[in-house]
């Protein structure tokens, strides 16, 4: 099977439409962006970045948001924000909602927000109390440890290990199975080891909320700025590194080439972040990483070419070398970005929320990483030799130099 | 087979039975197999749930501690020396100014600073007439930071080990020099834990000197707006629940230096309180050096009806008239509950902090959310790898096989390497895998497509495919090299995530350079031993 045999199209003839290409994504994201921070006066940083309160919580069944917003209003905290999750992919995800709270600078302590926001919950909704507290946000640990109090296997001291691994699966079951929000203590019966008993005695002991949280973040400000400078000092470096280590391998100008290139799928992507209303987070910074190094894996495997044509073809003109070696390579561009392509879209559609905006990031950073390399990196080493003495000066000289040698001398062996 | 294959051949085999062993052990049940693997692959907090909190030492209060026992010290040396002097003034945490010293002394003053206090360096304040400032020297103020973080992760250990969690994280963040990193995997609501991390357990027995007054002022005026040298006044505990501390606020003068402190402490002990039913108290024990010290101490105010205060975090708990010679026990009382009993008598236990601290982050992931993105995570992967595999086994053929033996081996030697070396998979770490299986995906075609190439150019299909390999092994190296050298960069320069990110994928990477070109050659090698010097090669 075979897709693309003896291509011959002519890219670097098609730059202008290229350039217009460019420039057209990236006015599209960055006013976009634009409009979000200077017209509307929000931030495209996620939690992480900005500092602030998200409390992840999950209902029984469909979330009373207005009531939940009304909760949250009379406690003070006008200023939240609620978000329902839809997400097919996970049992009862469909009844997330994620609560968030700005980071005010004069909460005494990190985790006032939070605080308050469960205090709303209870307060509305009912949940724990200290005589019976909630089975939903009851941990592992605390669970065995009652249930050990209680034995209601009358195991008595022969008991060793055996509550520990009940409470593991009974606490594996509300967060595997149930999706973290057991409604009835009857749903419980299937799971290993449970008696009647033990369900007696859970029903005593323990009260079930209609909601669980699921997860919390607080992000002080100063560590928000901290972790956003960090993480672009980190890829500003790795950037240079990458530029240090290609113009060694080849030419500055390919460096650079490239460096500009990965700096374009960047920026585009943020643009389409905005565009489609994600938040730059941690995972996102990861997910931006993967993408540089996509692009830059992409974009030497033609320059690569491009070294090894100079070599082969003496009379050509370096724009018909680049042309070549962008044909030769097609195959192995569509075939790599098309299976990493699949790739992350399985992840998008499949991978659930938590992975949602960090696969976003992918499957726009493999389109824009792929096509960047053809049509931004290798037309600015075409322009480059162009406008500074053609081809002669070109990769001529290194081309098969010495160290390239040994590199094959390796591979033989 | 050739003696070199054959060689190339146990070698990989060597690998996989080391990276299989890595990972599974050697189970005898399958209960075991599951534990196994469970231990060895260590989750990130983000995957398998738990509590992570980012604290700040305030390193500043340690250096202006260090300040204020300067001045004090000095203060008394000059007395001692008999140097006088106008004033000694704190400036800021890391300056001392001494104001007015008699012509005649400075010289001597001079010298004591310069002999006794060497942490200091001495200059003649600016504007002032005989006057000298003292500064702390910088490599002062660096080990004193150095102390404090190390005392401060020591104390934060034991309090942690103490409350029996499991696996727990304690660390320095590496972003900034005052910052620990506190990991709880499997705590879902970290807030009884943060409070006995945060808890000062700074425990003092101190002199009574006077008191209770009802305001500070109040017991400033007694003493003519001046306290008497060397005392200091302290509030009583805000929170007080006793019926006959309904009073309002108290404040107490006390002897600045205290007869014990929580150093002197051999045990400490929650219990039921005998004097009010249901009530819970601490009790300690000195270490012998302390209870000497105490004894003598008590036996001298019993004499005069003395009184003694248990000072807990720079709060007064209890102050009482020392009946009689106590030796080496004591107790805190205040309306305690069990579990407060407990949780100060562990901090007391574990020692005081050096400084407070401030919580800047706190992150937690509930097992549920941990759970559901472990599944979906790894059932998309999975997903997708099979899409992929199929692809590349229709695309190539047999070579596609080839391409998928690959593959999976590049998956089992990045799951042992980080297995052996105990690295940490988090989401970040995913992005990573996914990286390597896109790259590992790539060398493979790489290789394939260009002996596709030379088997158009009409070469023999072992020309072919060592032409092939040759070519795309510089590709390879290349790119590799490229995306291994940003990948150190981030491990140098960045933190957490992007670590977790920049570790999987150097390791990965090198995974992937042996697996696509040494195992797939010599698989290749293997298949042309056998097969006719005509036959068409599947790819």
């Amino acid at each position: 099977m075979e897709f693309f045999r003896g291509v011959n199209v002519d890219w670097m003839g098609k730059v202008k439409y290229f350039v217009g290409l460019s420039l057209f994504l990236l006015a599209l994201g960055w006013i976009s962006i634009y409009r979000t921070v200077v017209v509307k006066h929000r931030t495209l940083y996620g939690i992480d970045f900005r500092g602030g309160t998200l409390v992840y919580v999950r209902f029984a069944g469909p979330p009373p948001i207005d009531k939940l917003r009304k909760g949250l209003e009379q406690a003070g905290l006008q200023n939240s924000t609620l978000q329902g999750i839809s997400d097919s992919s996970s049992v009862g995800s469909k009844n997330d909602v994620v609560i968030g709270l700005e980071q005010s600078a004069s909460d005494e302590s990190l985790d006032a927000g939070k605080q308050k926001i469960l205090e709303v919950l209870q307060a509305t909704f009912g949940g724990g109390s200290a005589s019976r507290p909630d089975f939903n946000s009851v941990s592992t640990p605390d669970l065995a440890a009652e249930l050990t109090r209680k034995d209601p296997l009358l195991l008595g001291t022969s008991a060793g290990d055996r509550y520990n691994q009940l409470a593991q699966h009974l606490t594996a079951a509300r967060d595997s199975d149930h999706g973290g929000i057991v409604t009835n203590f009857d749903q419980l019966r299937d799971v290993g080891g449970v008696t009647p008993s033990v369900i007696n005695t859970l029903a005593n002991d323990y009260s079930l909320s209609n909601f669980a949280v699921r997860d919390a973040e607080i992000v002080g400000p100063r560590v928000g700025s901290q972790l956003r400078h960090q993480a672009v000092w980190a890829t500003l470096y790795a950037l240079g590194g990458m530029l240090v280590y290609i113009a060694f391998r080849f030419e500055w100008v390919y460096g650079a080439a490239a460096v500009i290139a990965v700096f374009h799928d960047v920026l585009i992507t943020l643009g389409f972040f905005s565009l489609f209303h994600y938040e730059i987070s941690l995972t996102v910074i990861a997910a931006l990483l993967t993408l540089v190094g996509y692009s830059m894996n992409d974009t030497i495997v033609i320059f690569d070419r491009v070294r090894e044509n100079l070599r082969l073809m003496k009379r050509e003109s370096f724009t018909e070398v680049v042309n070549r070696s962008i044909n030769q390579t097609l195959s192995r561009t569509i075939l790599t970005s098309g299976l990493t392509f699949l790739t992350v879209l399985v992840l998008y559609i499949m991978g659930g929320e938590v992975l949602r905006a960090f696969s976003f990031a992918m499957v726009v950073g493999v389109v824009v990483g792929t096509y960047s390399s053809f049509g931004i990196a290798a037309p600015i080493v075409v322009v480059w030799n162009k406008y500074h003495g053609g081809r002669q000066q070109g990769m001529t000289v290194r081309a098969g130099s010495a160290a390239e040698k040994r590199v094959v001398a390796a591979a033989r062996r | 087979m050739n003696a070199q294959l054959k060689w190339k051949f146990v070698l990989i085999l060597i690998v996989l039975l080391l990276c299989i062993l890595g990972v599974i052990g050697l189970p005898t049940s399958f209960v075991q197999l599951r534990n196994n693997i469970a231990d060895r692959i260590h989750l990130g907090l983000d995957l398998k749930g738990g509590s992570h909190l980012v604290l700040q030492v305030q390193l500043q209060e340690a250096i202006g501690q260090h300040c204020d026992e300067t001045v004090d010290e000095l203060t008394k040396q000059l007395h001692a020396k008999n140097i006088g002097f106008g004033e000694i003034r704190r400036v800021d945490d890391t300056h001392i100014l001494v104001r007015n010293i008699e012509s005649t002394s400075t010289g001597s003053f001079r010298d004591l600073v310069n002999s006794q206090f060497t942490d200091w360096t001495i200059a003649p304040a600016a504007g002032e007439n005989n006057g000298y400032e003292l500064s702390m020297k910088p490599s002062v103020i660096a080990d004193i930071r150095q102390n404090t973080m190390n005392q401060t992760l020591e104390t934060i250990t034991r309090r942690i080990n103490a409350l029996g969690l499991t696996e727990p994280t304690i660390a320095f963040t590496g972003r900034s020099d005052d910052e620990i990193l506190v990991q709880l995997p499997g705590v879902g609501d970290p807030t009884a834990a943060k409070e006995v991390i945060r808890a000062g357990g700074q425990l003092q027995l101190v002199r009574v000197v006077d008191g209770p007054f009802g305001s500070e002022a109040e017991a400033l005026a007694k003493y003519g707006g001046v306290l008497p040298p060397g005392t200091v006044i302290l509030p009583g505990r805000s929170e007080s629940a006793g019926p006959a501390q309904t009073t309002g606020p108290v404040y107490y003068v006390l002897d600045k230096v205290p007869i014990v402190t929580g150093q002197d402490l051999r045990n400490a002990d929650a219990g039921p309180s005998p004097d009010s039913p249901g009530g819970y108290e601490v009790d300690f024990k000195l270490s012998t050096a302390a209870a000497g010290r105490f004894g003598t101490f008590t036996e001298q105010q019993a004499a005069i009806g003395g009184r003694m205060a248990v000072v807990l975090d720079r709060q007064v708990y209890e102050a009482a008239t020392i009946k009689s010679r106590i030796e080496d026990s004591g107790r805190i009382t205040g309306g305690f509950s069990e579990q407060s009993a407990q949780d100060l008598a562990l901090v007391l236990r574990a020692g005081a902090l050096p400084a407070s601290i401030k919580y800047l982050e706190e992150r937690t992931v509930g097992p549920s959310l941990g759970a559901d993105s472990i599944r979906e995570g790894v059932r998309a992967s999975i997903g997708s790898m099979i899409v992929v595999m199929i692809f590349l086994i229709i695309y190539y053929r047999l070579s596609g096989v080839n391409a998928v033996v690959a593959l999976v081996l590049n998956l089992v030697i990045l799951v042992a390497f980080m297995a052996y070396v105990g690295a940490v998979l988090t989401l970040p770490g995913i992005a990573g895998v996914i990286l390597t299986i896109g790259m590992g995906v790539d060398s493979n075609v790489l290789v394939f497509e260009r002996i596709r190439e030379e088997l158009r150019n009409g070469k023999a299909a072992a020309q072919a495919v060592d032409t092939g390999f040759d070519r795309a092994f510089l590709t390879i190296i290349d790119t590799h090299v490229t995306t291994v050298v940003s990948a150190i960069f981030l491990f140098l320069f960045g933190t957490g995530p992007v670590r977790g990110f920049a570790v999987t994928l150097v390791i990965g990477l090198i995974a992937n350079v042996f697996t696509s070109i040494y195992v797939s050659r010599a698989i290749f090698d293997y298949h042309l031993s056998r097969m006719d010097r005509q036959a068409q090669l599947s790819i």
